[in-house]
């Protein structure tokens, strides 16, 4: 390909110090390896608005150049000390070679100090010691020398999953771990794409928005409180759901598989803020409650505890929906106290020396 | 520079070497080698994952009706595999056989993601260690030859030389590795009209599936359909021509990544007019999946009995960050048919993490060592990536008989129809030589085609429910106080189990057995090395490049051969300690646009 120039260039490039009027690379990298299941990275490949090779292209107007370090489909694979060794470029970001760059932490990050010895979750060994270097340490390493940091998942942003009530290694989110109101050295708060996974475009969005930012041209992106994108995540499910129509005439269905709204068999849309009903899983094929899948809350911070049994009819809902056409005003408050809890995390996501959870450890 | 402290050098002249994050698998996996480059061999592998979040642990206590929301993510590119093998589980604990169409909706979402996952990982990710650019780098000799070599089946792929077909697999560069890309979107379309959402589903429950089922769904699904079988179509040829050239271009080669044949299938795709969930009708049902499950040792099938397969399952330690078990509370000392049920099976497994400092000579992994016990021994049975032991067992049963696919008893003819563009076309898979690295990405291949042709006849199926009206997609159920259930598909690589607990209505155990734990796992009690160890330490070294700037190319086409799931890892130390100039100039997506 013509336009491709070739790695050498890219490499000296990103470096050495810019040379003249050449534009900087801005490096994204990305580490997998907190408490996750990869499925962030693997989304994120299904999305077309714009896509991977896209964005790694720079074709939309304006993005600055980038080099991508991406466990999921990079082509470096050697040794440490041979050739093409991936995680070199962790090292050199840390060794403040790498200016400016932005990471990028999927999977939530596991509690390490609350055990003796041994660890969690590591991604690359110590040349030192030949033990791995926990995923937390890659943080702290990290996270102060980066231009801006982005959470990708549910796992990442607030826990998820894998910080569920009852979890031995006191996982929890970017922002539980480095701090509410941490900002980078530019001064970017933690920027949070929720979801499980993410929805395909959305993160693309948000990846493509900041580099606008980064290049200057594109003003602090918003985040609400939670620290999401707020023209993603401003929206319930409910508000963008197509089966609202039968919730306003009152037509739950009582089993799977019918069209009707549903919120007796554990719908929770009315209370998560999620635009996938409304914008589609994959060009705008699938979904969730607009195709019959119960919305189980998988973006927001109570997920998943605050939403367990997931195919129960949510509490707040009862009320509401046997009632939904007359009582309009009163369950708009039901649905606001529940959605203040629910946009909450479970107390026990925390850094510190003990672990929460209800997990009894051996250790 | 980044010096790795050199560990202390035997005098064996072996030079120790690991790598660390591996990339293009998804997942966390290390691989800790000693290499004889002397020989040229691999002499000792080890293999390792460094993350552990505890599924079994925070599943206990909770509603037996969450497990297959919960445990789709285990897996960020199979998780629909889990909540699948999940909702299986569940409907043996609570007695319910979904109605038909719940069923056919299921396997034609399983099916696209068969279509999806092979295909991005072939292409776009195991696809690069066979790329234009890789093979430059670590073998020229073999890319002149290449270049010189005609693809034998030109005509139907498109490609003149083997060299072609090579660059068309550079990454985004490639024309056949960006066309790849739009095809993983397309499947996953297919995927989410059945299950609502790619990975993670959305509409699929105990007792059937929420998916509306209406003419538009099953069209939306056939047209995509039709045009991946078109496609299929130019790849079977196109990875026959590849991967053979690398047989010719590299005597010797069908050696990388060999290892005994043991192989394991649990059999996938479950036909509705004879699944019914029930535990005592499990060895005939099983033998009626579209994916005939099997234990295949050199070349043989010990058994396509789920029961006894269920039965054999045992999961040892002896290398894992784990407390055993013994003595502690055995949950299910009979199946339902009144079979003793082995303290080391998943039923009555107990999880209990013990971190501690990795050391090879002792414990090193988070992986645990499953194996099956054939009444003699514990094999540690591999998947090798799934398609290869799919395709071996089903050939060998001989049992599969549907038009678009017939099991011979030696191979699996696919037939797949006329499409847009090309006349229908027929592919036969025979059973290999050898189990090794070039044979499973080829079988791989060849079970895409399978997924389409067996897509074809539940398409069908499923229209046919749906004109007679039988439109209902899900079957009403309680969650019994006390239950057991057991869950068997074909996760993408290979075989899945999930064995649940209930009690007081609650999970009381739940135990998840992945493909990748088999393939992964560790040195057991016995001291037998797993999967990949085996299969690395076998492996020859055909690479050209010297130490210094040595890539293990050889190596890493063994270990993605069984596509890993596991977020990864490997180091490399130099015996003699010396600290090396980086010489060579990364390449990849890392400069794309520099
Ligand atoms: S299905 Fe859920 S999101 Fe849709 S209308 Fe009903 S409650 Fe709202
Ligand atoms: S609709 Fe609900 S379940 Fe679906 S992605 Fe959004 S938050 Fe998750």
């Amino acid at each position: 390909m013509a336009s491709t120039p070739t790695t050498t260039e890219a490499t000296s490039r990103s470096t050495g110090p810019p040379a003249g009027d050449e534009e900087p690379v801005v490096h994204i990298l990305w580490i997998n390896a907190g408490l996750s299941c990869d499925g962030d990275s693997v989304s994120l490949t299904a999305a077309t608005q714009p896509s991977i090779e896209e964005i790694v292209l720079g074709v939309l107007p304006g993005l600055p150049k980038i080099a991508v370090h991406w466990p999921l489909i990079d082509f470096e694979c050697g040794p440490v000390q041979g050739a093409d060794n991936f995680v070199e470029w962790f090292f050199k970001a840390d060794r403040g070679e790498l200016e400016p760059f932005v990471l990028v932490v999927e999977g939530s990050i596991p509690n390490e100090s609350i055990k003796a010895e041994g660890y969690w979750c590591g991604f690359g060994d110590d040349p030192e010691t030949g033990q791995p270097i926990t995923t937390s340490e890659w943080v702290d390493r990290l996270a102060p020398k980066a231009t801006g940091v982005i959470a990708i998942g549910t796992c990442a942003t607030y826990g998820g999953i894998h910080a569920m009530a009852g979890n031995p290694t006191g996982a929890m989110g970017l922002p539980d771990y480095l701090g509410w109101d941490w900002k980078s050295k530019a001064g970017l708060p933690i920027v949070c794409v929720p979801g499980c996974p993410i929805q395909p475009d959305n993160f693309s969005e948000t990846l493509v928005y900041l580099l606008h930012q980064l290049a200057g041209a594109a003003p602090m992106i918003p985040l609400d409180d939670k620290l999401r994108p707020t023209w993603l995540f401003g929206a319930t499910v409910h508000e963008g759901c197509d089966r609202a129509g039968y919730y306003e005439q009152g037509q739950f269905a009582s089993e799977y598989g019918t069209p009707e709204c549903l919120v007796r068999i554990g719908c929770w849309g009315p209370v998560v803020k999620c635009n996938v009903p409304k914008r589609g899983w994959i060009n705008g094929v699938g979904g969730c409650p607009n195709v019959g899948g119960i919305c189980i809350a998988c973006t927001m911070p109570g997920f998943p505890d605050k939403f367990m049994p997931f195919m129960d009819e949510p509490p707040g809902a009862k009320v509401s929906s046997s009632a939904s056409a007359a009582y309009g005003s009163v369950i708009r408050r039901l649905r606001s106290i529940t959605a203040h809890s629910v946009d909450r995390e479970p107390k026990w996501r925390h850094t510190g020396r003990k672990l929460a959870t209800g997990y009894k450890p051996p250790w | 520079m980044t010096t790795t402290a050199p560990r202390p050098g035997g005098n064996d002249g072996l030079v120790e070497m690991s790598w660390d994050p591996i990339t293009r698998i998804v997942g966390s996996l290390g691989i800790h080698t000693k290499i004889d480059f002397k020989q040229k061999k691999v002499a000792e592998c080890y293999s390792t994952s460094s993350v552990f979040r505890g599924y079994s642990v925070f599943m206990r206590g909770k509603d037996p009706r969450d497990a297959h929301f919960i445990t789709s993510r285990i897996c960020g590119i199979c998780g629909d595999n889990h909540a699948t093998c999940s909702v299986y589980a569940q409907n043996m604990a609570y007695g319910v056989k979904p109605p038909h169409l719940g069923e056919w909706i299921i396997n034609l979402g399983e099916a696209a993601e068969y279509m999806f996952d092979h295909n991005i990982f072939q292409e776009n990710l195991v696809g690069v260690d066979y790329c234009e650019k890789m093979v430059r780098e670590t073998n020229p000799g073999v890319l002149e030859k290449a270049e010189r070599t005609e693809a034998p089946h030109a005509a139907e792929h498109g490609y003149k030389t083997i060299a072609d077909i090579m660059r068309s697999l550079n990454p985004i560069e490639g024309e056949f590795y960006r066309e790849a890309l739009q095809v993983s979107r397309y499947t996953r379309e297919m995927f989410c009209l059945m299950e609502g959402r790619h990975v993670h589903p959305s509409t699929l429950y105990p007792g059937g599936v929420g998916t509306v089922a209406t003419v538009q769904l099953f069209t939306d699904y056939l047209s995509r359909l039709m045009r991946y079988v078109e496609f299929m179509k130019r790849v079977v040829p196109l990875h026959d021509d590849l991967f053979d050239f690398f047989y010719e271009a590299l005597p010797g080669y069908e050696e990388v990544g060999r290892r005994r044949i043991l192989l394991g299938c649990w059999g996938s795709l479950n036909d509705p007019d004879h699944c019914d969930f029930t535990y005592r009708n499990m060895t005939d049902w099983g033998r009626r999946m579209f994916v005939t499950p099997g234990v295949v040792v050199d070349g043989k099938l010990v058994t396509n009995d789920l029961t006894q397969i269920n039965l054999g399952i045992r999961i040892l330690l002896g290398s894992s960050y784990y407390q055993d078990w013994e003595g502690k509370e055995q949950f299910v000392t009979h199946d339902p048919l009144g079979n003793p049920v082995d303290p080391r099976h998943p039923w009555n497994q107990h999880t209990i993490p013990q971190p501690q400092k990795r050391n090879f000579d002792d414990k090193y992994s988070w992986v645990m060592s499953p194996r099956w016990f054939d009444g003699k021994d514990h094999l540690a049975l591999d998947t090798g990536g799934g398609p290869i032991a799919r395709l071996w067992s089903t050939a060998l049963s001989g049992l599969v008989d549907i038009g678009y696919i017939k099991a011979t008893g030696h191979s699996v003819v696919i037939n797949l129809p006329r499409t847009l563009t090309k006349p229908e076309t027929t592919f036969e898979w025979k059973i290999p030589k050898w189990s090794n690295a070039l044979e499973r990405n080829r079988a791989r291949t060849y079970f895409q085609a399978y997924a389409a042709a067996a897509a074809l006849h539940f398409a069908e199926k499923a229209l046919a429910e749906v004109r007679a009206g039988r439109t209902q997609t899900w079957e009403k159920f309680e969650v019994p106080d006390e239950s057991i259930g057991c869950g068997f598909t074909e996760a993408v690589r290979g075989v899945l189990s999930h064995h649940m607990v209930i009690r007081d209505g609650k999970i009381a155990n739940y135990h998840p057995y992945p493909p990748t734990p088999w393939n992964a796992s560790v040195r057991d009690s016995y001291g037998t090395p797993g999967p990949y160890e085996d299969a690395v330490q076998n492996t020859p070294i055909f690479e050209e490049n010297s130490p210094e700037n040595f890539k293990g190319i050889d190596i890493m086409r063994a270990v993605r051969s069984f596509d890993p799931c596991l977020p990864c890892g490997v180091h490399m130390y130099l015996g003699d300690g010396k600290s090396l100039q980086k010489m060579h100039v990364p390449t990849g997506l890392s400069g794309m646009t520099g």
